[in-house]
């Protein structure tokens, strides 16, 4: 990408809830065209970054910029007017709503017909046509997902957030989750992605930000972090390659992530490890 | 006959009144996440405000329906701008002992400004039509089923095809969500008030046709009200027009005389009999019939 102004920046970013900080002099850009995915353990910054961008986080200094516009401390309503949609990780559609209604309330703030906006969501994911008129809470978790995100993009937003699209689902899933989100941002929609299947997601990824410790630590082309071997020994459990899923960090609590075939991955505690910025 | 006569009608009636009231109470804890104990004294000032409507023009109460209900939703709202929108962002607890506090001071403004007296709509007695030589139906009893049915299938309506309806729904299934989502959380709030209120004054309207106008008529409503939402499952609207037709039945029929010739229950304990499955379900399925929320 050329010096083309990107859509959305976090610059210096520093923040936290309610008086502790949780990350500091985080930046971040997104550029026009572009899929990036925030990486690192639990705990690094990932989600309070999009939620700096949101009007979640407290935000102590540093500026928030959609399309060079100042948006720091922008409450969510407004942002969310702004064409700014998120998918959040859990609880992210109305289960008691059937896939069309959830569809609708996606529409919201559109003013004009949003029919035909539902009719392509149906093509991108054919699995949702068939369910159209069942409450989206009796969906499997993959199909669940794939109307969160058909709700974000009903009003064709400027920038997509997704916080870990492929969240407790299964590889298969994992993979169709992925692949739509190659189409959408081929069809023009950048996207930022808070992944913790990170091999997956850099792989679709045209950058990607390491953070660690509410820190930037390294950032990179998808491809560039995926060869980085200090990147890969801590992220992406030593050398495994192929279509296996990579180690998670940590994954949700009762989950049971597929164990690597290399030894764990370390996860670096707190403060440890020298700043590579 | 008796049976039909006597408890079966009067408890399809008196439920299907509970069941207008349970509708507002489950939407407002719904999509504002409290108990709302100034709900009776809604129902109460709707019946008042008809009772007014029909002393200065003399006509029928129910033709007075629509302005009455109109008239409490817009009461209601304003009680919601200077009492409940501050409190937006408050613990529930705040917001279930401010609606207390207004239940008692609601209850005051009536008695100062209608006084305490028993009232009614209409003098003079009523007779029912008869059918078959035995079964006995009021004329009042018909119209106030026929249009509590018509309210609830105005409130089916607009929860199932409207925009400002699914949004109430969305709301209810996730505050969080539905912001995150652009929905306008006020404008649906203002919607949950104007048809919780408009249906908690029809039910103290029918009430009120039905019996008379009395200052305590509304807080007497409230417990077999919420006992109806719980029933209901709390945040299911359709489960809260169930429950307020099983609870104004089994009311009606416990003090039938299933056994002998002396009724069940002494009609005195009739209102026990709401408290009595409030209880139950809270220690056997919280939940409700409907799978509501639990808290």
């Amino acid at each position: 990408m050329a010096a083309e102004r990107p859509v959305l920046e976090l610059d210096r970013v520093t923040g936290g809830y309610g008086g502790a900080e949780v990350i500091h002099d985080v930046s971040i850009t997104l550029g026009r065209s572009e899929i990036v995915t925030l990486i690192g353990p639990n705990g690094a910054g990932k989600s309070s970054a999009m939620n700096a961008v949101l009007g979640t986080l407290f935000i102590g200094s540093g500026r928030v910029r959609l399309e060079g516009e100042d948006i720091t401390g922008t409450p969510s309503e407004q942002v969310v007017r702004r064409g700014v949609c998120y998918v959040p990780q859990t609880a992210n559609v109305f289960p008691n709503l059937t896939v069309n209604e959830n569809l609708e309330m996606g529409a919201y703030i559109r003013t004009d017909d949003f029919r035909p906006r539902m009719e392509e969501m149906y093509e991108l994911f054919p699995p949702l046509a068939k369910r159209r008129r069942d409450p989206a809470g009796a969906l499997s978790g993959g199909q669940r997902q794939m109307v969160a995100i058909a709700k974000a993009l009903m009003v064709d937003p400027v920038v997509l957030l997704l916080d870990e699209p492929t969240a407790g689902l299964s590889p298969r899933f994992r993979g169709e989750i992925f692949a739509v989100v190659r189409d959408i941002n081929a069809s023009g929609t950048p996207i930022l992605m808070v992944e913790q299947n990170a091999r997956q997601a850099l792989g679709i990824a045209d950058r990607g930000y390491v953070l660690v410790d509410g820190r930037n630590r390294v950032d990179g082309t998808g491809a560039g972090l995926l060869a980085d071997p200090d990147v890969g020994a801590m992220f992406l459990g030593g050398g495994s390659t192929g279509p296996a899923p990579g180690p998670d960090f940590g994954g949700p609590p009762g989950g049971a992530p597929a164990a690597p075939a290399a030894p764990p991955a370390p996860v670096p505690a707190p403060g440890a490890g020298e700043k590579r910025r | 006959m008796e049976f039909v006569n006597f408890h079966l009608i009067p408890g399809l009636v008196l439920g299907s009144i509970y069941a207008l009231g349970a509708i507002g109470v489950t939407l407002t804890f719904g999509i504002l996440r409290f108990a709302n104990f100034a709900h009776g004294e809604t129902m109460t000032l709707g019946a008042y405000l008809t009772l007014t409507l029909v002393l200065l023009a003399g006509w029928h109460p129910l033709l007075f329906l629509p302005v009455a209900m109109a008239l409490t939703a817009l009461f209601v709202l304003g009680m919601d701008r200077v009492f409940f929108r501050p409190l937006r962002r408050a613990p529930t607890i705040i917001l279930v002992i401010s609606s207390f506090g207004l239940m008692l001071m609601v209850r005051s403004l009536v008695q100062v400004v209608w006084g305490v007296k028993l009232q009614s709509f209409s003098k003079g007695i009523a007779l029912p039509w008869v059918f078959f030589d035995s079964l006995r139906v009021f004329p009042k009893h018909v119209v106030i089923a026929a249009a509590a049915l018509a309210l609830m299938l105005g409130v089916h309506v607009l929860l199932r095809h409207t925009r400002t309806g699914k949004a109430m729904r969305a709301m209810s299934d996730s505050p969080e969500l539905a912001r995150l989502t652009g929905i306008d959380t006020e404008r649906v709030i203002r919607a949950t008030w104007i048809v919780g209120a408009g249906l908690a004054a029809a039910a103290g309207i029918f009430l009120a046709y039905d019996t008379h106008v009395e200052t305590l008529m509304g807080f007497k409503m409230l417990l077999p009200v919420f006992a109806a939402a719980l029933l209901g499952g709390i945040g299911r609207p359709y489960g809260a027009m169930a429950g307020g037709l099983v609870i104004g039945v089994v009311e009606e029929l416990s003090t039938y005389a299933w056994i002998g010739s002396e009724p069940l229950l002494p009609p005195g304990y009739k209102a026990g009999v709401a408290f009595a499955i409030m209880v139950a379900m809270l220690i056997w399925r919280p939940s409700g019939l409907f799978r509501g929320r639990v808290f």
